[in-house]
C-alpha cells in the first residue's frame, strides 16, 4: 500500500532519453519544420487573442512544456518589442496536485518558479506537450489557485489527442491528432531529447 | 506389571566398536556381541552412538512461578527428548529455592514427572538479594541433596558474602556456581559491549564484567581452599583466566553454553530479542576461544542455561524483552556441529562434557557412569548422520525462543533411558498411555 | 525500501534524492499558501512514547501541509507497561488504517521491530529510537549544511563532498550523533567526532569519522560546519553514571563559546539539534550568533519531513521511477 523510496534514482534534471527510443512501429506525425510553423501560429493567436502580450504569462508544465514555453516566449518577444522573453515564462510543476499519484511509482517533483510580478491580474497560458485526458490540466488550475488569482486561464497544447475525461479543451493548438486509447504519442524536443518529433507508437496491443 | 527389559543391538559405545546391550532391572545387564534375550524389546541401534545419559548442571525449569513458560514436567520431557537424564534445575523460582521446604519440592516433582532426575539447586543468598546466606546445609541435609549452589541470574558480587559461600559449602562438598557479572559495569545492559552495540545504540555488557569477577572468585576459592564452578563462560578473557588458574592448581570447573560455542552478537542487528541471553553472544573470536578451551579442557563441560521464556515476553522491542534462550533439545545436536563434527572432540569426550565430568561437579553418583555390565542404565542412543532443521513448534519444551530456528543441525536423539526405562524412543518421548514401538 | 529506519539505508541516490524533494516542499512554504492536496485522504499516526514537542509538531506540520489526516498517540503515562503497549498499540493503529507510522520509542529498535513485526502494514518512520537512529534530523541537517555550503544557485542535484564537519558532545547516548555519521558519510563529508572520552562508544573505531578529545585542536583544523549535541545534565553526577565531573569542567572544555566560535573560518555555521541548554555546551553568544542555523534548522525540519512523508505514500510502490512516462495529460 505504501509506496517505496524509489531505489533507481532519476536525474533531477529533465529526462536525458535519446531519440533512440523509438521503436520500430513508431510513426512522426509531426516533424521538426511542422512543430516550428505550429508554434510560430500559436504565438500569433495568443497574441491576437490577448490583444498584444502584456499581461501574458506563459506557464510551462514540465518537462515538455516548459521548453515550448520558451519557445513560444521567444516567438512573441520576436513580433513584439515591447516584450522581454525571460519576464514572459514560468514554470508550473503539478506533481503534488495529482490525483493519480497512487498509481503510479512515486514521482519526482519539478520546480514551480513564476515569474517576477506573479500571477495576479494576469492572463496565464498553460502550455503543455499532450492534451489528452486532461487531467494535468486540472491539477494545474489547482495549483494556479494556490498561488495567485489569474485574470484569465488558458490553454496552448502542441497536440490534442482526444479521449477527455473533463470538460477541459484547449485554446491554441498545434495538431489535432485522432488517436486510439491503445496508441501513445511522444513529443520529443531538441533541449530534452536532441531532436523534434511528435510519434505515435503502438496500435493493436 | 514388570519393567521391561531392553536389548541395544548394534550399538557403538562412545562411537567405537559395535556390540550390543541389555538393560535389565535398571541396570546395563550384559554387554557383546552374541548378547540376547527374548523378553527383550529390541532396539536395532544401526551402529548408532551410545552415550552415557546427559546431565545438564544448569537448566531453567520455571517451576515453582512460572509454570506460564514451562513445569517440571515439560522441562524434563524436553531434556529426555534432548538425550539428559539428569537436570540440575537453578534457584531463580518464584519461591526462590532457599529453603529445604522448596527444594525438596522441586525434588519431589520431578520425581513424579519421572522424565529425568532433578537435582534442584540451592541459592546462596536469601531471596538471590546478595545480602545474607541462605540455609544451605538444610539444603544439603533435605531429602533434595543439594550440592550444587547458585544465584544465577544475578551474581553474588559482594566479595565478603562470596569468601563466606565458598567456605561454608566445604562442609558438605558443596559448589558455589557463579554467574560471572560485576552489577555496577553492567546496569541496563542489553547486549555485548563493541562494534555492533555501539552501532545499535544498545547498552553494553563488556566483557571485562565477566572477568573481573571470575579474576577474583579464583583467587578467593584458592585462598579458602574451595572448590569453585563458573556458570555459562563466554568470552576469550575468561577462558585464558580458567586456564591460569588451573595452571596454578586452583580447583575451579567452568561450563560454556551450546549457543555460545556457535552464535555472535552480529545477530543482535535486526533486534530479534530471541538472540537476547545473558551473558550476551559474544564476538566470533570468543566464540573461537571457548571451542578452543572446551576441546583442551579449560572448559570442564557442555551446561545448556536452557532458559524457557513466554512469547509475550519475547514479543516485543529488545530492551522490553527477557534475556535467555531454550536449549535442551539442540544442545547435542550444536555440541556434535561445532566440536565432533570438526574433529576437535571424540564421541568419548562428548561423553566426558555433557555427562561424566557434569555428574561429578554435582556429585551425582548414578549419573555420568561408565557403560559398563551393572552399571545404572541411563543412557541415550544418538543418530549422528541425520540433519533436521529445528522447530521449536514441534519441540517438547513449552515455550518456543529457540536461536535456532530454522537452522538444520546434526544428529538427533533416537532413544533416552532413564534407569532402563524408555524416556525416549524412535526419536519420540514415550508418553505413559502411548503404546511404545520396537 | 518501505520504512524510514535508520540513515544507513539510505544510498547517496537515495538520499539527494530525499534533499531535492525538500527543495521543493521548502519552495511551496513561501507561498502564501502553504498546504498541497497531494497526500489527501492518507493517515499518518504520530507515535510518540517519549515526550518531543517539537519533532512531533514537525511531523504534524508536514503531513497537515500535505492534507494528510494527523492522529496523535502519546504514550506516556502510568499505563503503558513494558513491552506490551508497542503490539498492542500497534494493532490498534492498523485497525483504524494507519499509512504512515512515525515512531519515537525510547528503546533503540523499536521502529525495526515494529517495522518487520507484521503488526502494521504502513509505512513507518523513525522519528528517533533511544540511542539508535534519528534519520529525519540527520537529514535536516545534511539539507541545511548543503543550502548554506555548496555554493550558490539551487543546489539540486548536490552532495557534500569535500566538506568537513564536527560533531561535538555526548556521541555515546547520541541517535544524532549515529544518523549524522552514516548520512553525512554517504553524502561525502569528512566527520570528526569531538567528545570527552568516557562519552565515545567503545567500537568507535569502526565508525566512518575521526574522533578527537581536543575541541580546540578540531575547531583549529578549520571545520565548515560545527554541530552542538545536547549533553544531559542528569549525566554528569556520579549517580547518573558520572560521565564527567561537573558540568562546569564539561562547558570549559567541549562547550562551544564565543572565542571558539571567533576561531572558526568565517563561512563556518552552527547547528544543534535542540533542544539547547544555553550556557552548557552553547553559549547564549553562540546560539544568538548570525553563523547558528538553530532556527532554520527547524523550519528545514518540516520540509525534509514532508519529502520523507512524500515519497513513503505518495506513489504506488513500484521501484522504478517513469516519471517521464506521461500517461495522462
Amino acid at each position: 500500500m505504501s509506496s517505496a523510496l524509489p531505489d533507481k534514482m532519476p536525474d533531477a534534471r529533465p529526462d536525458e532519453t535519446s531519440s533512440d527510443q523509438q521503436p520500430a512501429d513508431a510513426t512522426v506525425v509531426l516533424g521538426g519544420q511542422e512543430i516550428s510553423r505550429a508554434l510560430t501560429r500559436i504565438a500569433h493567436e495568443i497574441l491576437e487573442r490577448n490583444k498584444g502580450g502584456s499581461d501574458v504569462v506563459l506557464l510551462g508544465i514540465p518537462t515538455r512544456g516548459l521548453p515550448l514555453a520558451r519557445r513560444l516566449a521567444a516567438k512573441l518577444a520576436a513580433v513584439e518589442p515591447t516584450l522581454q522573453a525571460a519576464d514572459l515564462v514560468g514554470s508550473l510543476d503539478v506533481t503534488m496536485y495529482r490525483d493519480d499519484l497512487a498509481h503510479h511509482p512515486t514521482r519526482t517533483i519539478g520546480s514551480t518558479d513564476l515569474p517576477g510580478d506573479g500571477l495576479d491580474g494576469k492572463v496565464v497560458v498553460l502550455v503543455d506537450d499532450v492534451l489528452f485526458s486532461g487531467r494535468t490540466i486540472r491539477a494545474a488550475l489547482d495549483a494556479i489557485s494556490d498561488l495567485g488569482r489569474p485574470r484569465a486561464v488558458q490553454l496552448a497544447a502542441l497536440v490534442d489527442r482526444g479521449h477527455r475525461e473533463l470538460p477541459i479543451r484547449a485554446d491554441f493548438v498545434g495538431k489535432n491528432l485522432p488517436t486510439s486509447t491503445h496508441e501513445r504519442v511522444r513529443v520529443l524536443l531538441e533541449e530534452t531529447d536532441g531532436r523534434d518529433a511528435v510519434l505515435i507508437e503502438g496500435g493493436a496491443r | 506389571m514388570s519393567p521391561r527389559k531392553y536389548l541395544l543391538q548394534n550399538v557403538a559405545p562412545y562411537g567405537g566398536a559395535r556390540t550390543s546391550v541389555l538393560l535389565a532391572d535398571g541396570v546395563i545387564a550384559a554387554m557383546g556381541a552374541d548378547v540376547s534375550d527374548d523378553e527383550a524389546t529390541i532396539v536395532d541401534g544401526r551402529g548408532l552412538v551410545l552415550l552415557p545419559g546427559l546431565v545438564d548442571l544448569h537448566t531453567h525449569l520455571r517451576e515453582p512461578g512460572r509454570e506460564d513458560a514451562e513445569t517440571i514436567r515439560t522441562g524434563t520431557r524436553a531434556a529426555a527428548m534432548g538425550g539428559f537424564t539428569a537436570v540440575h534445575a537453578m534457584a531463580n523460582t518464584t519461591p526462590t529455592q532457599d529453603t529445604a521446604g522448596v527444594v525438596e519440592q522441586v525434588w519431589r516433582l520431578g520425581r513424579e514427572a519421572g522424565w529425568a532426575d532433578v537435582h534442584p539447586i540451592g541459592a546462596v543468598t536469601v531471596g538471590l538479594e546478595g545480602e545474607r546466606l541462605a540455609e544451605l546445609g538444610a539444603m544439603a541435609d533435605s531429602q533434595a541433596q543439594v550440592r550444587v549452589f547458585s544465584d544465577d541470574g544475578k551474581c553474588v558480587h559482594d566479595p565478603v558474602l562470596m569468601r563466606r559461600a565458598l567456605e561454608y559449602v566445604k562442609a558438605f562438598d558443596g559448589v558455589v556456581a557463579q554467574h560471572a557479572q560485576e552489577p555496577r559495569l553492567t546496569e541496563n545492559a542489553q547486549m555485548h559491549e563493541g562494534v555492533v552495540s555501539a552501532e545499535l545504540g544498545l547498552a553494553g555488557w563488556p566483557a571485562v564484567a565477566e572477568e573481573a569477577i571470575i579474576a577474583r572468585d579464583v583467587l578467593l576459592a584458592e585462598h579458602v581452599g574451595s572448590r569453585l564452578h563458573v556458570c555459562h563462560l563466554s568470552t576469550a578473557g575468561s577462558v585464558e583466566i580458567i586456564r591460569w588458574a588451573k595452571s596454578r592448581g586452583i580447583d575451579v570447573t567452568a561450563e560454556v553454553t551450546p549457543h555460545h560455542l556457535i552464535l555472535t552478537d552480529e545477530l543482535a542487528r535486526g533486534y530479534d530479542p530471541t538472540f537476547k541471553v545473558n551473558p550476551p553472544l559474544r564476538t566470533q573470536r570468543d566464540v573461537e576461544a571457548v571451542r578452543a578451551g572446551l576441546a583442551d579442557g579449560t572448559i570442564d563441560i557442555v551446561a545448556t542455561d536452557h532458559a524457557p521464556h513466554t512469547r509475550e515476553d519475547k514479543d516485543c522491542e529488545w530492551a522490553a524483552a527477557a534475556f535467555g534462550m531454550t536449549g535442551l533439545e539442540t544442545a547435542l545436536s550444536v555440541v556434535q556441529e561445532t566440536m565432533v563434527d570438526t574433529g576437535r572432540l571424540t564421541w568419548a569426550d562428548v561423553a566426558r562434557v555433557l555427562s561424566e565430568t557434569p555428574a561429578k561437579i554435582g556429585r551425582v553418583s548414578d549419573h555420568g557412569r561408565p557403560i559398563a555390565v551393572g552399571e545404572p542404565a541411563n543412557l541415550v542412543l544418538v543418530d549422528p548422520d541425520v540433519r533436521r532443521v529445528v522447530n521449536p513448534d514441534e519441540q517438547a519444551t513449552k515455550s518456543g525462543n529457540s536461536p535456532f530456528r530454522g537452522r538444520e543441525l546434526s544428529g538427533c536423539v533416537v532413544a533416552t533411558f532413564l534407569r532402563g526405562r524408555a524416556t525416549v524412543l524412535d526419536g519420540a518421548s514415550c508418553d505413559e498411555d502411548v503404546v511404545v514401538r520396537r | 525500501m518501505k520504512h524510514l529506519l535508520s540513515a544507513a539505508d539510505l544510498s547517496h541516490k537515495q538520499a539527494v534524492r530525499i534533499l531535492d524533494t525538500a527543495g521543493q516542499m521548502a519552495a511551496t512554504q513561501a507561498r502564501e499558501i502553504k498546504k498541497l492536496p497531494t497526500l489527501r485522504g492518507r493517515t499518518v499516526v504520530n507515535l510518540f512514547f517519549e515526550d518531543s514537542t517539537r519533532t512531533r509538531i514537525s511531523f504534524e506540520t508536514a503531513a497537515k501541509r500535505l492534507s494528510a489526516d494527523v492522529i496523535n498517540f502519546s504514550a506516556k503515562g502510568s499505563s503503558v507497561s513494558k513491552g506490551e503497549s508497542l503490539k498492542d498499540t500497534a494493532l490498534t493503529l492498523q485497525a483504524m488504517g494507519a499509512d504512515a507510522v512515525v515512531i519515537r520509542h525510547h528503546a533503540s529498535g523499536a521502529p525495526h521491530t515494529l517495522a518487520h513485526s507484521g503488526w502494521t502494514h504502513g509505512a513507518v518512520v523513525n522519528a528517533g529510537d533511544g540511542m539508535h537512529q534519528h534519520p529525519t534530523q540527520a537529514l535536516l541537517d545534511a539539507y541545511t549544511l548543503r543550502r548554506h555550503l555548496t555554493g550558490a544557485g539551487d543546489p539540486s542535484g548536490r552532495d557534500l563532498a569535500g566538506l568537513r564537519v564536527a560533531i561535538v558532545g555526548d556521541v555515546l547516548h547520541s541517535r544524532v550523533a549515529r544518523s549524522n555519521v552514516q548520512l553525512l558519510h554517504t553524502l561525502g563529508a569528512d566527520v570528526t567526532l569531538v567528545a570527552p572520552p568516557t562519552l565515545v562508544p567503545v567500537g568507535v573505531d569502526a565508525w566512518p569519522a575521526e574522533v578527537s578529545y581536543d575541541l580546540d585542536a578540531a575547531i583549529d583544523t578549520k571545520p565548515d560546519a560545527i554541530m552542538m549535541l545536547r549533553v544531559q545534565r542528569e549525566r554528569m553526577s556520579s549517580a547518573g553514571g558520572g560521565f564527567f565531573p561537573s558540568p562546569l569542567e564539561y562547558t570549559r572544555n567541549y562547550g562551544l563559546d564565543a572565542r571558539r566560535l571567533a576561531a572558526m573560518p568565517e563561512h563556518a555555521i552552527v547547528l544543534h539539534p535542540g533542544p539547547m541548554n544555553r550556557g552548557l555546551e552553547i553559549s547564549a553568544e553562540a546560539a544568538d550568533s548570525p553563523r547558528a542555523v538553530i532556527v532554520e534548522q527547524v523550519a528545514n525540519g518540516v520540509a525534509v519531513r514532508m519529502a520523507v512523508l512524500y515519497l513513503l505514500l505518495s506513489g504506488s510502490g513500484a521501484t522504478t521511477e517513469t516519471n517521464e512516462t506521461k500517461v495522462d495529460a
